[in-house]
């Protein structure tokens, strides 16, 4: 008996089994995500039936009737057509540049050039020399794409205001706007948070005026009633005008933006800044900023995506932005056509959409980047 | 500075005997810069008045209020109020403001109904609705509302057919090119009395639902709430309506030649911005919910089930009040947000206030001054009306902590 050993003893490791066929894979994850409840089930079937009842006819539109190739509106008024791309395609210059001289349309390509040569450097947090770029982009840029664009020095000819249109002014306004707005609503949040009455006074009288208005009836208001406050004689450029209406609106919402970062700033900063004998405005400018702005970078994004998307409301006032001028070219009897509308919009909107997913995305990135501490 | 000190280079406090101290007094300082402030501020306001004058005598321009009570003489497409083109540029205000109301609370509604059921969509356990909620969400956040007001404008509503071969929708409603035709309630002679009963049943509801609470509180006896309250708001009406005869007369729309006859008939306009705004504004309000509800820990949930509160409660007692603390702030900017936006009627030719007022008769008038200031006067009210309401809102719902 005692001889007897033991009747089995592995010497190797059991090679581990696959899992049951119906826990890994496609079938596994469907049914804990499509299938796990009867009404989850019924959810995906109603969901699958309205897709496939939704989507074949809008990729029919988009993709397999589209028009892709044509010189005029006879490809497009076809039966059955879908979008016509040819449209788009014919246009596609206007597009851009609205009615920039031909000849001169090297110099709105040269000021995109330069615009990215700054901005995809500041936009990678890696990059060294930030504060070299920012000081390209917010005082170098603007000069040279004033010269560029409105030409009249250096021999450029000079272009008119009124001849710029499409994505050109859709930029230059947004652009502005942002560029103007930063440097203001840093001032107006300061303001709002001094302990002067009159200073604070004046900067909640401004940013609550801004911020409880329409744009458009800022638009009006530039277009409009500017023109009387001024000196009697003056008289300044459409464009300008609408730019000032627009610096000044987002500037209300950009200041509440930093505002919401001088506010996540701990009171010992303040206090450390004093106690090391810093006056206000080199604490501001070497302690406080630094941190506050940092901390409310996805916010700039997010007001910058929404100025950006108001920008199309210039069309009101009769500047022809990307959507006023794709607007204005429905009515070219050579394009007139049931779907003409529809293509033009749609070709709009997943241009505003690239831009706008685009910088909510990177709005995201950098918010994650700077989830480290400062969150409590 | 330390350092130069320390060498023995004339401090700091020997400089005071040259310049006189107050100059860096700061109280002295502030008084100075808000005297600069202000002087600045007078001096702008004064310069722009006289310009404003001196140009506005120069354009011959009248001035003043007075064009309130002149005849407006132009005709508005939709008006809650009684108008014609013999009406004054007054009643012309009060027809855009009313529609101005009338499409931000439809679109208000609208868009907290859409943008809740996809907010609470992106939470879903169902991976193909979280999905479609967030494709839903990502379009229409990232396109111009602009662009989405004129895209179901022009390029949905207008190529429609027309209204003789115009969808059928359910309930005799039409929809063309001409817009959506509805089926119009007539009230007729008794219908006062359903009213009536409809407003003494909520009136009892409300009442049993305090007793209700107020007994649980005291005894903790439970008392079916719900079940009375819904047979009280909705039995008492129908068995009211059956009394009385069904006093409710239905109008369709009938297609007499090229148009219809009787029911409502909503403008393309209106359709366009009510589906625009709401559609836009509802992308925003799904986030904002989403973000409220992800705000609640989930410990809080697991403490309520650790209390044996069932899921559905927990969800109503626990989670929501919670939620709707951090969802409440946003959900009112939003709702301004699509006030403000409905501005771009416009764009469109819907007869708003923007439209019918800063338009039309800003251009019969001339007096931009005037009206653009009543224009922004009236938004502002609304905005800081509801700014006023948030602050009253948020001091009473703030987290008492200990």
């Amino acid at each position: 008996m005692t001889t007897q050993s033991i009747s089995y003893v592995s010497t190797a490791e059991i090679p581990s089994s696959p899992p049951p066929g119906n826990a890994k894979g496609f079938p596994a994850w469907a049914r804990q995500n499509l299938f796990a409840t009867p009404l989850n089930s019924l959810t995906t079937i109603l969901i699958g039936l309205f897709l496939a009842w939704a989507l074949p006819p809008i990729l029919n539109f988009l993709i397999f009737d589209a028009v892709w190739f044509g010189d005029s509106r006879e490809a497009c008024i076809v039966e059955g057509a879908g979008a016509c791309w040819a449209f788009v395609n014919a246009k596609f210059g206007q597009f851009i540049y609205g009615r920039y001289p031909l000849d001169e349309r090297w110099r709105v390509d040269l000021v995109f050039i330069l615009f990215v040569i700054g901005l995809v450097p500041i936009a990678i947090p890696k990059v060294p020399y930030k504060g070299w770029n920012a000081l390209y982009l917010l005082l170098v840029f603007p000069i040279l794409a004033f010269i560029l664009l409105c030409g009249g020095f250096f021999g450029l000819e000079a272009v008119e205001t009124s001849l710029w249109g499409g994505l050109l002014v859709t930029l230059v306004v947004a652009v502005t706007g942002i560029a103007a707005s930063l440097p203001l609503g840093v001032l107006l949040a300061l303001g709002r948070q001094s302990k002067m009455p009159v200073i604070k006074m004046a900067s909640v009288i401004f940013i609550e005026f801004w911020r409880g208005v329409p744009l458009i009836t800022v638009l009006f208001m530039s277009s409009v009633m500017l023109p009387l406050f001024l000196p009697p004689g003056t008289n300044f450029d459409k464009l300008l005008r609408a730019l000032v209406g627009v610096a000044l609106f987002s500037s209300a919402y950009m200041a509440e933006v930093i505002r919401g970062g001088l506010q996540a700033i701990p009171k010992g900063q303040y206090e450390g800044a004093a106690a090391m004998g810093l006056g206000y405005w080199p604490s501001m400018y070497l302690i406080i900023l630094p941190q506050a702005l940092k901390i409310v970078i996805p916010g700039i994004v997010n007001s910058f995506i929404a100025l950006f998307k108001d920008t199309s409301l210039v069309l009101i006032i009769g500047i022809f932005d990307l959507l006023g001028i794709v607007q204005l070219n429905f009515t070219d009897p050579n394009w007139a056509s049931p779907v003409t509308p529809a293509t033009g919009y749609i070709f709009t909107a997943a241009v505003f959409w690239v831009f706008c997913f685009g910088m909510s995305r990177y709005s995201l990135f950098v918010e994650r980047r700077l989830d480290t501490g400062h969150k409590r | 500075m330390a350092v130069q000190n320390e060498t023995g280079d004339p401090p700091a406090k020997s400089r005071g005997g040259s310049v006189p101290s107050f100059v860096y007094d700061p109280v002295v300082r502030g008084y100075v810069f808000q005297f600069l402030l202000a002087a600045v501020l007078v001096w702008l306001a004064w310069d722009i008045a006289s310009n404003t004058a001196e140009n506005l005598q120069r354009a011959n321009i009248a001035s003043g209020f007075g064009f309130f009570d002149d005849r407006a003489g132009f005709e508005i497409a939709q008006s809650l109020i009684t108008y014609s083109s013999d009406s004054s540029y007054g009643d012309a205000f009060i027809v855009g403001l009313l529609n101005t109301l009338l499409i931000a609370v439809l679109g208000i509604i609208f868009a907290t109904i859409i943008g809740f059921l996809v907010g609470i969509a992106r939470l879903a356990p169902n991976w193909m609705l979280r999905k479609v909620a967030t494709v839903y969400v990502e379009i229409f956040r990232n396109i111009p509302v602009l662009l989405q007001l004129l895209f179901w404008y022009k390029a949905v509503l207008s190529v429609l057919p027309q209204p003789r071969n115009g969808i059928e929708m359910p309930f005799g409603a039409n929809l063309s090119n001409r817009g959506m035709i509805i089926p119009r309630f007539i009230p007729q002679d008794g219908f006062a009395i359903v009213v009536i009963g409809f407003a003494i049943a909520v009136v009892a509801a409300i009442v049993i639902a305090r007793w209700a609470h107020a007994r649980q509180m005291a005894t903790g006896q439970q008392f079916k709430t719900m079940r009375v309250v819904l047979a009280l708001i909705i039995g008492v009406p129908v068995l009211l309506y059956l009394v009385t005869g069904m006093p409710l007369e239905v109008e369709y729309p009938v297609l007499t030649g090229f148009n219809f006859r009787g029911g409502i008939a909503l403008k393309p306009e209106f359709i366009a911005l009510l589906l625009g705004l709401s559609i836009y504004t509802a992308a925003f309000i799904a986030e904002i919910v989403r973000a409220g509800i992800k705000a609640v820990s989930w410990g809080q949930s697991e403490a309520a089930y650790a209390l044996g509160i069932r899921p559905s409660l927990t969800t109503r007692l626990v989670v929501i009040p919670q939620a709707m603390r951090v969802i409440i702030p946003p959900l009112t900017s939003q709702f301004l947000n699509l006030t403000k936006n409905s501005s771009l009627a416009v764009a469109i030719g819907y007869p708003d206030l923007v439209s019918v007022f800063s338009g039309t008769v800003l251009n019969q008038t001339g007096q931009a001054v005037e009206v653009i200031i009543i224009t922004m006067a009236v938004y502002l009210t609304l905005s800081l009306s509801t700014a006023a309401f948030m602050n009253w809102f948020n001091s009473r719902m703030r987290l008492v902590e200990r």
